[in-house]
């Protein structure tokens, strides 16, 4: 019962978030919004037992992109300008309901949450849960499956932060600009 | 915000507290809920904490650029080296049971040292993103 509580009330919440998300003009209080969003969904994560995902959404979503996106909107405050809304909303907002109404009803023939018979549920997460103890003394299955069974797929992971990092260093973090005076032109020479 | 002393004051007491934190969650992942991804970016946050309250420079010589580099690439060395090395021990790529004298003990320690390298890569290219980001701010 107090399950269905807390997940109506955070559900009511992302609502509201997204609603003020897409209502606001100000990018300011708009990323600060996405990290109430994050946060929010980090919530229902651990309400529905997934806390290793609540805790990567916290700290990945919550916390890190809220700081690249208040750095990014230091950098291009001066260049956003307002347009003036002339489109016509008709036709995008019957898009928007078509395409909730089809994902809506595709959501009832999906299995009830921690349904045993789920899909889901009866494929290789048995095996997982019950081979990972003994074959891997790792009581945190995700860990086991993460680091261990799915090993190669986190190397990928590892390898596309890795190369996140090397195209945001190639697109803006080499050479500034030579309008830039005095100090960080001796700190180019330096390095 | 470089002057503002009550800001300087919490976040010193802060930054210990929060690198602690990101260790454990790095080490415990084994038992609890957490890992290389998580402690990477909660690690990241407190250098990027201190970057926002003692300014840029003061956060580039704790962990100079070049050493960030290095680091990064490092943690995916880890990674693949760990997968190298059980082959020389005669598993496959990624193989963790042959490390150790015992199944669950190889286990351990290649998921230990894989979790290492996740961790020192996601910290290193959180703060590289932050630095190449706010670095372009500065007049």
């Amino acid at each position: 019962m107090i399950d269905v509580i807390i997940n109506i009330t955070l559900l009511a919440f992302l609502a509201i978030t997204a609603v003020a998300i897409v209502r606001m003009t100000n990018i300011f209080a708009i990323v600060m919004l996405f990290g109430i969003f994050s946060f929010l969904s980090a919530g229902l994560f651990v309400v529905m037992d997934a806390v290793d995902v609540a805790f990567t959404e916290a700290a990945v979503g919550a916390g890190i992109s809220t700081v690249l996106m208040l750095a990014t909107i230091a950098l291009t405050k001066e260049q956003t300008e307002k347009h003036p809304n002339s489109h016509r909303p008709w036709l995008p907002l019957a898009t928007v309901i078509m395409t909730g109404a089809a994902l809506v009803y595709g959501t009832f023939d999906i299995p009830a949450f921690g349904d045993p018979r789920a899909p889901a549920q009866t494929h290789v997460a048995p095996q997982y849960l019950e081979r990972s103890m003994p074959e891997t003394g790792i009581p945190n299955v995700v860990t086991s499956v993460l680091a261990s069974y799915r090993g190669f797929d986190t190397l990928g992971e590892v390898v596309v932060v890795f190369t996140a990092g090397i195209a945001v260093l190639l697109l803006i973090g080499g050479r500034r600009p030579k309008t830039n005076t005095g100090k960080s032109e001796r700190e180019e020479n330096d390095t | 915000m470089t002057h503002n002393l009550i800001l300087q004051v919490v976040s010193k007491t802060l930054i210990p507290l929060i690198i602690i934190f990101a260790l454990y969650v790095q080490f415990h992942g084994d038992f609890g809920p957490g890992g290389g991804f998580q402690a990477g970016v909660i690690l990241s946050s407190a250098i990027i904490l201190y970057a926002l309250v003692f300014g840029l420079d003061a956060a580039e010589r704790v962990i100079p650029s070049t050493v960030l580099r290095i680091l990064a690439s490092l943690g995916v060395l880890i990674y693949s080296g760990v997968g190298i090395v059980t082959i020389f021990f005669g598993g496959n790529y990624l193989e963790y049971s042959v490390l150790g004298s015992t199944q669950i003990s190889g286990q351990h320690l290649g998921i230990l040292l894989v979790e290492l390298g996740v961790g020192i890569t996601v910290f290193t290219v959180m703060l590289i993103i932050f630095f190449a980001f706010a670095g372009r701010g500065r007049p």
